[in-house]
């Protein structure tokens, strides 16, 4: 590479890592170090450096959440992309002049608040709700059953809002794929079913890789979702941080329990990114 | 020998367009069959029928005896070499072979030999490892056909299988097509477009045209008896002349009157009668040019000409010669050591000639003209009247 041409593309790269250095970076690291300060009881931060937080988090309650976090994410990701797969492969069979109009039936939901979807879940959960009266009719729920304030409240909901999310990559990838790949897939004797399993999966496989992470790590870090559909029994960690953060005034606290959250995002996306470098290289 | 595959009047609809318009056909077992035709002609609509990525409307396809009209594309024993060869770009070459058998179910060590066999006979013994995008277009060529084979279908289809090479590979893998076929000894069912590949290596044609075949037969029997002006002109290159049916000269013979054109003589095996409309279709490279009449002969056509251009290609020179508003096609080929003689060259006057038997005659009805006017890529266009 020439020298002209090494200085030209930093100059591209510069801006925008400058950028994420300064409002992300720096931040982060910024969160870490309080976690090793000591709290003061006016909810501040006080001076001098203390383990004191990060032995605090060995609270065998922690555990439990940081274990629900993890299953209702993956639970999450796993639905989404078992939704999001079939309707990618439909999205990119469709005759051309459908899919616009199908693309943006998936994006639609986004014209609404967040919020006011949320809330619109809870009503339809809700006791005297719709769709709890609806069930119950028809003999499919007992009428002192709940279907808000718990776990699957929170991942029906968190399916609800990251589903889109995950089909945009999904349907990217879908929409280049070969499909006359399947069809000399069944030439040669496969099923409709080993078909999709065996050239269309691997074919769209960096778009389900974007979708995981996609999905994965804003369904780790929610906070919203499980805070109005979910239970005290159901809290994730972003509730935890949340409490520490307004209730408490324990920043240290809050800041351990974030770098933890942080790690466990940073090694999905490592094991990811190692699995995607794999593929490159044949 | 019974057929061995038979497509039983099948027609195929797309939308308002007829694709396929009551084809009935029938191959023979081990056979080298082509369909030729333009774009749009069918010849693929039917060869995906035969796959089973289509179904007809109407109509039967039977393989072996066996009606397979209905049976889904992985129940048949046919399979497919893709135009873009389809290979799977996760799997390696030998991945890409071995795929038919492991859906088979076959054991590991089954599969084993049998991809090292085919890699033997497509002579890609070291490059088994690779992928696809690591190889050329002319071993990805291979890998498809080594792909299909492993399967021993009883019917091999090939779909436009040379048309992303380029000519020189195009004409190696031609022979290698060739051998493969005498080697494997099954049934092949080709498409293409293009007439010297499916003269090169057919047992025999079906030239189609707007969802129908208009001839089936030998190479030579389509070439030298086209039996419409539509395969006359879509094979090999022709002079058309409208002209009338004047009368017999003898049994086998008749005078034909052409308009602005001296009355030539044609051997007449349609016993069309007098006053008939028909084309008379001459190859370029049945005319002769001299400067001298030819010596009397009593069927032998001669007319005065005018050399328009005259292309000398090495084996033989391409003239175009005038007559009247006729623009006439005529290759001469060079047996002599051409520096010998005295070539002729644009501007003289000639004559062309051509035996009264090296004519055949085309009835002339509306279609057939638009035909004419609807044949796309043919290397020079036919004799073209320049009113």
């Amino acid at each position: 590479m020439t020298g002209g041409k090494a200085r030209r593309e930093w100059a591209v790269t510069l801006p925008s890592f400058a950028w994420l250095v300064a409002l992300f970076v720096i931040p982060s690291l910024i969160v870490l170090a309080i976690a090793f300060r000591p709290a003061t009881p006016s909810g501040g931060i006080g001076a001098g450096w203390t383990l004191e937080t990060l032995r605090s988090l060995g609270n065998p309650n922690y555990p439990a959440i940081l274990w629900r976090t993890v299953w209702l994410a993956v639970a999450t990701t796993a639905v989404c992309l078992a939704l999001g797969v079939p309707t990618s492969y439909a999205l990119a069979r469709a005759p051309k002049r459908w899919r616009n109009l199908l693309l943006l039936l998936v994006i639609v939901p986004f014209w609404t608040s967040f919020l006011v979807r949320i809330f619109a879940w809870r009503t339809l959960l809700h006791p005297e709700g719709p769709l709890k009266r609806a069930l119950v009719a028809v003999g499919l729920a007992a009428p002192d059953s709940q279907l808000l304030y718990n776990s699957g409240a929170i991942l029906l909901v968190l399916v609800y809002t990251e589903l889109p999310f995950a089909i945009l990559p999904l349907y990217a990838a879908a929409e280049k794929f070969d499909f006359r790949l399947i069809e000399a897939a069944r030439d040669l004797g496969a099923s409709s079913w080993r078909a999709f399993r065996s050239v269309f999966l691997p074919g769209i496989g960096r778009g389900i890789v974007t979708a995981t992470l996609v999905t994965l790590i804003p369904a780790l870090g929610s906070y919203v979702v499980p805070d109005l559909v979910g239970g005290p029994s159901s809290e994730m960690i972003g509730n935890k941080i949340a409490q520490r953060t307004f209730t408490d005034r324990n920043l240290p606290h809050a800041a351990a329990l974030s770098a933890l959250l942080a790690l466990a995002v940073l090694a999905p996306t490592l094991i990811a990114l190692a699995a995607n470098r794999r593929k490159e290289s044949p | 020998m019974a057929e061995f595959l038979e497509f039983d009047s099948v027609s195929k609809h797309f939308g308002s367009v007829r694709a396929v318009d009551g084809v009935t056909l029938a191959i023979r077992r081990g056979e080298f069959f082509s369909l030729l035709g333009p774009s749009g002609c069918g010849k693929t609509t039917l060869l995906r029928m035969l796959a089973g990525f289509e179904r007809p409307d109407t109509g039967r396809v039977l393989l072996d005896g066996r009606d397979i009209t209905d049976l889904p594309p992985n129940k048949r024993q046919v399979n497919t070499i893709f135009q873009n060869y389809a290979l799977f770009p996760h799997l390696t070459v030998r991945d890409n072979i071995a795929f038919g058998l492991r859906i088979a179910g076959r054991t590991g060590k089954e599969i084993d030999s049998e991809v090292d066999k085919m890699l033997a006979l497509i002579q890609m013994e070291d490059q088994g490892t690779k992928k696809p995008d690591q190889i050329s277009g002319g071993q990805k060529q291979r890998v498809a056909i080594a792909r299909a084979l492993i399967n021993r279908p009883q019917v091999l289809l090939l779909d436009e299988p040379l048309a992303a090479l380029d000519l020189k590979l195009r004409q190696r893998m031609l022979i290698e097509l060739d051998l493969i076929h005498d080697e494997v000894g099954i049934t092949f069912l080709y498409v293409t477009h293009d007439q010297g590949e499916a003269m090169s290596l057919s047992d025999r044609i079906a030239v189609m045209n707007r969802g129908k075949v208009e001839q089936l037969g030998t190479p030579t029997e389509i070439y030298e008896a086209p039996r419409s002006s539509f395969v006359a002109a879509f094979i090999g290159d022709t002079n058309f002349f409208e002209g009338t049916v004047a009368e017999a000269v003898d049994a086998e013979h008749s005078r034909l009157r052409i308009d602005g054109f001296p009355d030539v003589l044609v051997f007449n095996d349609k016993q069309l009668r007098t006053g008939d409309l028909v084309y008379l279709s001459v190859r370029p490279e049945k005319i002769g040019i001299s400067r001298e009449p030819p010596a009397d002969n009593r069927l032998r056509n001669a007319v005065h000409a005018h050399v328009d251009e005259a292309v000398y290609l090495g084996s033989h020179t391409r003239f175009w010669v005038r007559v009247q508003d006729y623009r006439i096609s005529v290759t001469q080929q060079h047996n002599r050591y051409l520096l010998d003689e005295k070539p002729i060259r644009w501007d003289e006057d000639v004559y062309i000639h051509w035996h009264a038997d090296d004519g055949f005659l085309l009835e002339r009805y509306s279609e057939s003209d638009e035909n004419l006017m609807t044949i796309p890529g043919i290397d020079g266009a036919p004799a073209e009247r320049t009113r």
